[in-house]
C-alpha cells in the first residue's frame, strides 16, 4: 500500500491523483500504524514549516518518520521538514538529511517559482529522466548542498533539489506538478 | 535556468469557456477541460481559471470543475473568481487548485492576503491588479475593472508584497482586448515596486509581443486568453519562437 502523509499541509490531492493517473493506488493517512505498514510512503507539503512541524508533533509522525525503513519520498516543503534546521520560523526539522535550510536572498525575485532544469550529481530516482528537462518549482526556502544531494538545480545560487539517504528520498520540486517528466520521477520511486 | 511561463487563462462561464471584451459579448470558446488538456499537449507551462459565473451556486460548480481538472492535468494551476475567505480559498485547494487568484475582495479587505498566506503558504496566494493608465498614473480598478480605487498601483504592489502576496497577476486594462502588446512601461515600473514574481497580462496579440514583454522587463510570464483559443498563436509556434530569439523556454 502507498500512503500519502495527511498532515493537513497542502496539495495532497495533487498528488494522489498524480499516483492514481500512473496505475496506481493510495491512500491519504496519518494512523501511525498504517503508515509504518505500508509499501511506500509520500510526505508532501506546501505551506509554512512550523505550522506542518507543530502538525507532525500532535500526530506523532515526528518520532515515528525518521525510523521507517521503506522508500519514503518527501516533496517540496516534505524536503524542507526533513533536514536538520529550517530558518522558515527558525524551525527545526526532522534531521534526516545533515543540511539546513535558508531563504533566498532578494536578488531575484522570491518566491521561486516556475521551470527549472537540474544538474544530476547521481542518477538516484532520476533514472530515464533526460537532463534537458524541466520541472515546476515554488518555494522561498532552499536546502544547502550537502553529500546526500543528488541534484542541484540554480537560481541566485545552487541548491538540493534532489536529496537522498537510505531509504529517504526528497524532491524540492512538484512532480506531481511537472509533467511527464514528474511522472517518470514518481514511477521510479513507486517501483523502488 | 529558471524559465519564462506561457500561460494561458480560461474565463468560465456556467462550466464553460467563454472569451469577451470587459465580460460583454461573451463568445463560447469551448469546454474547459478539453481546452486545458489540449494546452498542457502543447506545451503550457501552467494554467489559470477565472470563474465569472454570477450566480450563488458558483462555489460549488467551481469545486467540482477544479477536481475534474486536478484529476486529468498535469501541470500547476490557478483558480479565481469570486473569492473572499479562507474558507474559499480552503475548498479550492482541497479539490486540487495550487494557487489562488483573488482581486476585489483583496481591495475590500487586504488582510485576507494575509489570512491566506499565513494558513497555506504565501506561494498559493496570486493577487491579480487590474490597472488603467490616468494622465500619466496608473491606478488599481476592482469590480471587474468597474470602480477606479484610485490606489496607486506602487502603493498597492507594495502592501501586498507586505502582506504575503506569492505572484502578482497584473493586467493592463488599456491594452486588454487590443491586441497591440503587453503594457512595457506598466511592467517595468511593477518589476522596480516588487520582488514578486511578475505575470503580464493584457494585449498580446502576435509572439513578438511575448518576446518584447520577457526582454524589456522582469515579468517572468505572460498570460493570454483568446489567442490562444482561437488559435491564433500556437503555443507550440510560439515557445520555438521565443527560443530563436534566446529567451529561456521549457
Amino acid at each position: 500500500m502507498i500512503v500519502i502523509l495527511d498532515y493537513n499541509a497542502g496539495n495532497t490531492q495533487s498528488v494522489k491523483h498524480a499516483i492514481n493517473r500512473l496505475g496506481y493506488s493510495c491512500k491519504l493517512s496519518k494512523d501511525l500504524n498504517e503508515i509504518q505498514q505500508a509499501d511506500k510512503i509520500i510526505f508532501p507539503g506546501v505551506g509554512q514549516a512550523s505550522v506542518a512541524m507543530k502538525e507532525l508533533k500532535l500526530t506523532g509522525l515526528d518520532k515515528l518518520l525518521p525510523k521507517l525503513e521503506q522508500p519514503v519520498l518527501g516533496i517540496c516543503l516534505g524536503l524542507q521538514l526533513m533536514c536538520e534546521h529550517s530558518e522558515e520560523n527558525d524551525t527545526q526539522g526532522l534531521g534526516i538529511f545533515p543540511t539546513s535550510v535558508k531563504r533566498f536572498t532578494a536578488q531575484l525575485p522570491v518566491p521561486h517559482m516556475g521551470w527549472n532544469c537540474l544538474q544530476f550529481n547521481n542518477k538516484s530516482i532520476l533514472n530515464k529522466v533526460k537532463p534537458s528537462v524541466y520541472f515546476y518549482f515554488v518555494h522561498s526556502y532552499y536546502a544547502e548542498l550537502c553529500d546526500f544531494t543528488q541534484a542541484t538545480a540554480t537560481y541566485d545560487r545552487s541548491f538540493s533539489a534532489v536529496l537522498q539517504k537510505n531509504n529517504f528520498y526528497a524532491t524540492q520540486f512538484h512532480p506531481e506538478k511537472s509533467g511527464i517528466a514528474g511522472e517518470q520521477i514518481l514511477k521510479n520511486f513507486l517501483s523502488l | 535556468m529558471l524559465t519564462k511561463r506561457i500561460i494561458p487563462c480560461l474565463d468560465i462561464k456556467n462550466n464553460r469557456t467563454v472569451k469577451g471584451v470587459h465580460f460583454l459579448n461573451l463568445i463560447d470558446a469551448g469546454d474547459p477541460l478539453d481546452l486545458a488538456k489540449l494546452y498542457v499537449q502543447q506545451g503550457a507551462d501552467e494554467l489559470v481559471f477565472l470563474d465569472i459565473t454570477a450566480s450563488n451556486e458558483r462555489r460549488k460548480t467551481l469545486v467540482n470543475l477544479v477536481q475534474k481538472i486536478a484529476q486529468e492535468i498535469n501541470i500547476p494551476f490557478t483558480v479565481g473568481g469570486g473569492i473572499s475567505s479562507v474558507k474559499d480559498v480552503r475548498s479550492l485547494l482541497k479539490a486540487g487548485a495550487d494557487k489562488v487568484s483573488i482581486n476585489t475582495a483583496a481591495l475590500n479587505r487586504p488582510n485576507l492576503i494575509k489570512e491566506i498566506a499565513d494558513q497555506f503558504g504565501n506561494q498559493c496566494v496570486v493577487v491579480a491588479v487590474d490597472v488603467k493608465k490616468i494622465e500619466g498614473n496608473y491606478f488599481v480598478f476592482k469590480n471587474g475593472g468597474r470602480i477606479n480605487t484610485h490606489i496607486k498601483l506602487e502603493k498597492w504592489l507594495h502592501t501586498v508584497e507586505t502582506l504575503g502576496a506569492g505572484e502578482i497577476l497584473l493586467t493592463s486594462m488599456n491594452q486588454d482586448g487590443t491586441k497591440d502588446g503587453f503594457d512595457i512601461e506598466l511592467m517595468q515600473l511593477a518589476g522596480m515596486s516588487v520582488n514578486l514574481p511578475l505575470i503580464a497580462s493584457g494585449g498580446a496579440g502576435r509572439a513578438s509581443h511575448f518576446a518584447e514583454v520577457f526582454k524589456k522587463t522582469k515579468t517572468l510570464g505572460a498570460l493570454a486568453a483568446s489567442i490562444f483559443h482561437f488559435g491564433e498563436v500556437p503555443i507550440p509556434e510560439l515557445k520555438q519562437i521565443l527560443k530563436q530569439k534566446n529567451l529561456p523556454i521549457r
